[in-house]
């Protein structure tokens, strides 16, 4: 027995052939001096290798936000339409008629570095149970991945693995994707990042909370057995990866879709039902967490018997079984009575409810095994008492010098050729060769697929749809965190907009490096920074979110990558706007100012090598202006196709809505002339500056005149551009002095070929996974 | 009323889909769950897709053993119309209602896509609302989509009219494959001789709605309510 039982301290005992605690052990644990003296203190003696391992889990960066609350606490979180804001398993804003929209997107990098199919697949997995733990079903799920460039092997690897992962999980489960994005950038070549985003319906009425109440009730686990997969999870995922980490693969949890189904169904029918009193999922740092979490959001304590609880294998310890990380499991509290009830509806679901515990009213968390006490911490302060840390934030000498760099410029630049190499880049190429692996049609309410501006589902039964993007440029955020952060929010709402739907409400998934360096915390300061302004402006509360740090390679830290996964609201589905043009002689206009700047653009990047520059700044108020128009505008069927300027500039966005969607048997072309549009800029900057706030749309020739007076009342700049292909099948393009001309032919061959063509070569494992 | 059994897996995902365009056609939909041994009197059946007990083993090799199969095959050899739609027409052939069997993708990855399929059978309870040779435009989403057989069978097949649906190119221009996952034949769906068990790979229940974007496909759910009605 160690410890003294005075007020306040609690008393454990070792679990039979456990080491004891030393300086080296606590290392291990990821656990730093100041944080090892507050458990003492708190404590009052040694704590047991059980009770070090649920400090090391619920203070690893991942559990407590150490690094990032104060930072977090500046997102604007309420609104008259937030239901629930963030400290719960995901964001819940309300939709009209009763219904509301509960989503979230979250991490799994660093599984995926060294797993790929797994540690997508059950990123997937983890994000669907955090939404249908609120009692929304799951309607739609979005990724956003990068990866180094493919033209080395290992990331074409990773690429192929993480797709089939994320595609097998979701489809089997059975939620369309909707949407998505990928970049490859060279930083992310030792440090993939797969982040699942997911959305869910949910009757107003039905949301239920991840608290533990009822002094007395019962805890039970329900679905998956527990393994030993994934112990310290959390942990790893809060550290920097190195050549160690090929070490980790073991801890990489192993994902089964089809119980995952079950446990939806189960979990569903248990809250629709009124059986239970709280549900939470067994995610990162697994039954530790989330019976922590939901105690101290219950006010009360708990009891947990790691006996009780079904196992794979004989022998597991109280310390493995609390940590361990296997995939499909929930955390059910209820009253007594209910649990026959409970076990039926899950037996008719062929899973398991187990009862392991029961809810106390001493507020100590405190675990049993074979009726010895290996765990009792007083619960409140062990979520709370965890160290906040406001680590330096200083931006590098480089960086700055990045921003007022220039170009090696050549005098006379192929601008014809620059079009074909940008359509040819991978994060700008049409993603066909990703989406297609996805099942995106499941649950026959998809409105719009990926492949445009964002995508759009039906709410059944009703008239509106949701529509839903998520979005990241992080070569802006390297630039200027600040306003690229604000850029990122900017480009969510404008594609949402794009569709004819009003921005509602914002989850956000931060990828930083190391906040223990000054230079990325000042990254991930400001892009927070940017994100909060942004978000205030176009009335977009954040309703949650996650923050993954350490993400680090031997070569350096990753590009900041603030994820913004965006829902709207579509008012009536039958208004919805596709990107590309539709009939041939519609006027096509280009709405926002384009100002030259070419500081951060993929056309620099790509076809100068350089990444450097002023990047554009973005304009919050002309942003909300043009989001209320496209919603006007499209709501009085004015428009015919809208498309978001983004990376590759004006020129791309004209060049994807001129070539067509995935499926049009060609693509219609377009003449455009730029003669007399943006006066005084070079033609390289007219055609791919990247400045924000600016949206390609079309109009029918009848409805030109109307879209203008609205674009007037909306102080929208509005240029008339050119038409829609009538019968060329080319994209002709007037600007400066000269005329320029593609076949859209070519054009869509490059576009949608370019990434096949580099996922042909012979080591993409097509085996992985199966 | 028309009553329309939709068999639930578990491990079913387009369960609901299937119920909303039976009902959007004026039937009775209900759902019958894989441990039921009786159809409710349903006079159509539909087998809708999903991962039927994951598809481990193979896709539809457990579901066929199901107390469910045994009175879909019942309601089958008794002349009833039953429809079973990806992952239930893999548990019809898996169940011998329909010969062949479908396999993993050429491409060896999964296929969510439209694809245009022609309508070479206009007469079965499921496809009378098309004209013969009629073209549709149908999504799939798939993994294990390659329909094979023996040359016999697809000789057999072939001489006796029984593809339903076969993949076409959508345009002569177009330089994409139009069969998506190397079916034999191109074949898409097929019946069995009496044409009262269809079996397809495309997805109509997803294309029955116009404001989806696709609604070729409402033609499968208003065959059987004009054809079956007693």
């Amino acid at each position: 027995m160690t410890g003294s039982a005075i007020a306040g301290v609690t008393e454990a005992s070792s679990f039979p052939g456990e080491r004891p605690v030393t300086p080296e052990v606590v290392r291990e644990h990821n656990l730093n001096q100041l944080e090892y003296g507050r458990i003492l203190e708190m404590l009052g003696r040694t704590p047991t290798l059980t009770e070090l391992g649920v400090f090391s889990a619920l203070w690893s960066e991942h559990c407590s936000y150490k690094h990032s609350k104060p930072v977090l606490k500046r997102f604007p979180t309420a609104g008259p339409h937030v239901v629930q804001g963030p400290g719960e398993n995901a964001g819940v804003l309300r939709l009209p008629g009763g219904w509301a929209v509960a989503f979230k997107i979250e991490s799994h990098n660093h599984p995926s570095a060294v797993e790929p199919y797994q540690g997508a697949a059950t990123g997937v997995g983890g994000i669907l149970r955090d939404v249908f733990t609120m009692g929304a079903r799951p309607v739609a799920v979005l990724n956003s991945l990068r990866f180094g460039p493919l033209d080395i092997p290992r990331n074409r690897y990773l690429f192929a693995g993480v797709v089939r992962g994320v595609g097998d999980y979701g489809n089997c489960v059975g939620v369309p994707t909707l949407g998505g994005e990928v970049g490859f950038a060279p930083g992310y070549t030792g440090n993939p990042l797969v982040n699942a985003m997911c959305v869910g319906l949910l009757r107003e009425d039905d949301l239920i909370r991840a608290a533990a109440h009822g002094v007395g009730n019962v805890l039970l686990s329900v679905g998956a057995r527990t393994g030993r997969d994934g112990i310290h999870g959390a942990s790893f995922a809060s550290e920097e990866l190195s050549e160690k980490s090929e070490a980790r693969r073991p801890q990489v949890q192993v994902g089964d879709p089809f119980t995952e189904k079950l446990l939806l169904e189960a979990s569903l029918e248990l809250i629709t039902s009124g059986l239970i009193v709280g549900i939470q999922d067994m995610g990162a740092a697994g039954l530790t967490s989330s019976s922590a979490e939901m105690a101290v959001r219950g006010g009360v304590g708990v009891e947990i018997d790691t006996g009780l609880v079904p196992t794979r294998e004989a022998g597991m310890t109280p310390y493995e079984i609390l940590l361990s990380e296997s995939q499909e499991r929930m955390l059910v509290v209820a009253e007594p009575h209910r649990v026959p009830d409970i076990q039926a509806v899950c037996a008719r679901w062929e899973l398991d409810a187990t009862p392991i515990g029961r809810v106390t009213d001493d507020g100590i968390y405190r675990v049993r095994h074979d009726g010895l006490t290996v765990a009792a911490i007083p619960g409140q302060r062990l979520v709370d008492d965890c160290p906040i840390y406001e680590p330096e934030a200083r931006e590098s000498e480089s960086a700055r010098a990045r921003r007022t760099a220039v170009p090696p410029s050549p005098p006379n630049p192929d601008l014809h050729a620059a079009l074909e190499l940008l359509l040819d880049t991978p994060g700008i190429a049409s993603k066909r060769w990703v989406y297609e692996q996805y099942d995106s049609t499941v649950q026959a309410s998809t409105v719009l697929g990926p492949g445009g501006d964002a995508g759009v589902f039906r709410v059944p039964g009703t008239d509106f749809g949701v529509a839903v993007t998520v979005d990241c440029n992080s070569r802006l955020v390297v630039l200027d965190p600040y306003e690229g952060g604000k850029a990122v929010v900017a480009e969510a709402a404008r594609n949402v907009a794009c569709t004819g739907a009003l921005p509602l409400g914002v989850t956000d998934c931060l990828n930083f490096g190391n906040p223990e360096k000054p230079e990325v915390f000042f990254q991930f300061v400001e892009a927070c920074r940017g994100i909060a302004d942004a978000c205030r402006a176009f009335d977009t509360p954040v309703t949650g979110g996650n923050v993954s740090f350490y993400n680090e390679s031997p070569t350096g830290a990753i590009d900041p990558t603030p994820t913004v996964g965006m829902v709207g609201l579509l008012e009536r589905v039958e208004d919805r706007v596709p990107s590309h043009f539709q009939a041939p002689g519609d006027e096509i206009l280009i709405l926002g100012e384009t100002a030259g700047e070419l500081g951060g653009s993929a056309y620099w990047a790509e076809v100068h090598g350089f990444i450097g520059g002023r990047t554009p700044p973005v304009d919050l108020e002309a942003e909300r202006r043009l989001q209320l128009l496209l919603i006007a505008g499209a709501k009085r069927h004015l428009l015919r196709s809208a498309h978001d300027c983004a990376e590759g500039g004006l020129l791309v966005a004209l060049a994807e809505a001129a070539i067509g969607g995935p499926y049009a048997p060609e693509g219609l072309g377009a003449r455009v002339d730029l003669t007399g549009y943006a006066p005084g800029l070079e033609p390289a900057a007219v055609l791919y500056a990247e400045d924000t706030g600016r949206v390609v749309v079309s109009c029918a020739t009848g409805r030109v005149e109307d879209f203008l007076a609205l674009a007037r009342e909306h102080r929208v700049p509005a240029c008339r551009a050119g038409r829609v292909g009538e019968d060329s099948g080319e994209l002709e393009l007037r600007v400066g002095d000269s005329l320029f001309l593609w076949s859209t032919f070519t054009l869509r061959r490059i576009y949608f070929e370019a990434i096949p063509r580099r996922m042909q070569h012979p080591d993409v494992d097509r085996s992985a996974g199966e | 009323m028309l009553d329309v059994a939709v068999v639930r897996f578990p491990g079913s995902n387009c369960d609901f889909d299937a119920l909303r365009a039976a009902e959007r056609v004026g039937a009775n939909g209900y759902f019958v769950w894989h441990r039921e041994n009786h159809l409710r009197g349903a006079d159509v059946v539909l087998l809708p897709g999903g991962f039927s007990y994951g598809d481990y083993l193979r896709s539809g090799a457990i579901a066929r053993f199901s107390p469910v199969m045994q009175a879909g095959r019942r309601h089958a050899e008794a002349g009833g119309p039953v429809l079973g739609i990806c992952n239930g027409f893999q548990i019809l052939c898996e169940a011998h209602l329909l010969p062949g069997a479908l396999m993993r993708n050429a491409g060896l990855t999964f296929v969510s896509k439209p694809v245009d399929v022609i309508v070479e059978r206009a007469d079965t309870p499921f496809t009378s609302a098309y004209e013969a040779n009629e073209r549709l435009r149908l999504p799939v989403a798939h993994g294990d989509g390659r329909f094979v057989a023996t040359d016999d069978t697809l000789r057999e097949l072939e001489a006796e009219s029984r593809v339903v649906l076969r993949y076409v190119a959508a345009s002569e221009a177009s330089p994409y494959q139009p069969n998506p996952n190397g079916s034999a034949n191109h074949i898409a769906g097929i019946c069995n001789p009496a044409g009262n068990v269809v079996g397809i790979m495309p997805h109509p229940e997803r294309a029955a709605d116009p404001l989806l974007g696709l609604g070729d496909g409402a033609g499968f759910f208003t065959s059987f309510s004009k054809a079956t009605v007693r």
